[in-house]
């Protein structure tokens, strides 16, 4: 029993980052998209939201053929010694391109609601463009970049099929909780499976308590 | 000369095409652009703030160009100096009223905190009888508070000019009256230039000390209030 917390905390340290980088990432994205006027915006915004749609064994293999030693990124990377195939950073990767649309999808959603005018006003009071955004833009789109944010975490906190092509199935070093789940029943092993799907679905239950506390009221008023 | 704005900007969609083409001098401190709704005046009150950049022309305050296509000038609305009142208050929802007044007083990157003391803040909640409701959020206020926080969130920052964009409308009229009486009275204590857009006489006859109607994107007349609109209400 003791060894599924380790599958655990990898999890969580994975899912971490991938939130971590999806909010700074998927945010820019979302408020990038949701100012642009061109017709490229369509294309561009289809391109971001692909994850969401393909199976995650051939978003892996995507990310294989990149950040492997021979790819375009992977190769140039090696040249300092960094490798991300059989890593948790690779991982971390895995989880971030898989739930980066869901991130993209509720901040863009958020940004779009948000009244114009407010920030004319602010505008109008000489605020700064960059100030605009940290003082008005962004708090009023909060709630659903947060909401993103937990769908994103909960997303990673899941991944398997990228995860296992990019990061393998190295227990202690790579695999994750849901790998490890896989693993187990592979191996007929169905007490730690039981354990292991125990401490999932509890850690889930967590997060959505969680959730529900993190979101700020005041962020429901709407302006009248 | 106050203010003086000659611009022309066109608007083209699939449907319609509609042309902008307002001058006007204001020679006095209450200058009201009157019109029916969708005659240009919002736009009009726009340009000059700043948040929307006309095609050609020349916008002039106090002698200095705000804008000017021929010089290649466009000031931001930051750098104008200008208040807006907008017509549905713009407060920001997610502070109080404290920080609503007070947001303009700080440039950088942070909200000011929610119990900020500033002799400016403190003034104009005195001033305009929102030291009561200081902490509220505009969710919790009513239409009257709404306005006077918006225009003291405006006037906090000493503007060199004040629009307002329809402010009495979405009050029922026996406090539109009474707004009316306090707008009137702070313009006359501030000295401050105001343009006001609306398409109700009563404005006029009040605020009209010049009177420019507009109407179809046009200037049709432009002379001090004489009476007429009051006749016709």
């Amino acid at each position: 029993m003791q060894q599924a917390w380790i599958p655990l905390l990898l999890s969580l340290k994975v899912a971490g980052w991938a939130t971590a980088l999806n909010l700074v990432f998927g945010v820019a994205a979302a408020f990038g998209l949701s100012r642009w006027r061109s017709g490229a915006r369509d294309v561009i915004d289809s391109l971001l939201m692909l994850p969401l749609v393909m199976p995650p064994t051939v978003l892996g293999y995507y990310l294989l053929v990149l950040l492997g030693r021979r790819g375009v990124i992977g190769g140039w990377l090696d040249r300092f010694d960094i490798q991300l195939v059989f890593t948790w950073q690779g991982a971390v990767i895995a989880s971030t391109v898989v739930a980066f649309p869901l991130v993209l999808k509720s901040a863009r959603a958020a940004f779009e609601a948000v009244d114009p005018q407010l920030e004319r006003a602010a505008r109008t009071l000489g605020v700064s463009e960059t100030a605009v955004f940290f003082r008005v833009t962004l708090p009023l789109a909060a709630r659903g970049i947060l909401a993103g944010g937990l769908l994103a975490f909960a997303r990673a906190l899941g991944e398997f099929g990228a995860t296992l092509m990019i990061a393998g199935n190295l227990p202690g070093r790579t695999q994750t909780l849901s790998v490890a789940v896989y693993s187990a029943v592979q191996a007929g092993d169905d007490s730690t499976a039981n354990f292991l799907v125990l401490v999932t679905s509890v850690t889930c239950v967590v997060i959505l308590l969680l959730a529900g506390r993190l979101v700020p009221q005041h962020t429901l008023l709407k302006s009248s | 000369m106050l203010l003086a704005v000659d611009i022309r900007k066109t608007f083209q969609s699939a449907e319609r095409r509609f042309t902008l083409e307002v001058a006007f001098e204001a020679a006095s401190q209450r200058v009201v652009l009157f019109g029916p709704s969708g005659a240009g005046k919002s736009l009009t009150l726009q340009a000059i703030a700043g948040l929307l950049r006309p095609d050609e022309g020349a916008i002039t305050l106090h002698g200095n160009a705000l804008f000017d296509s021929a010089r290649g000038i466009d000031l931001k609305p930051q750098a104008r100096k200008i208040a807006y009142l907008f017509q549905d208050y713009a407060l920001f929802p997610h502070l109080n009223v404290r920080q609503n007044i007070g947001f303009g007083l700080q440039h950088g990157w942070l909200n000011p905190r929610a119990r900020i003391t500033h002799p400016q803040i403190d003034y104009w909640l005195d001033a305009l009888e929102l030291t009561s409701v200081a902490a509220n959020h505009p969710a919790q206020l009513s239409g009257g508070q709404k306005q006077r926080v918006a225009l003291a969130r405006a006037l906090v920052a000493q503007p060199r000019l004040l629009l307002l964009d329809e402010p009495f409308s979405a009050l029922d009229s026996a406090l539109r009256q009474r707004m009316r009486r306090e707008l009137s009275e702070l313009q006359t204590r501030l000295d401050i230039p105001m343009v006001l857009i609306t398409h109700d006489p009563d404005d006029v006859a009040a605020f009209g000390d010049q009177v420019v109607q507009v109407s179809d994107g046009r200037v049709r007349e432009n002379h001090p209030f004489a009476g007429y609109a009051r006749s016709e209400s």
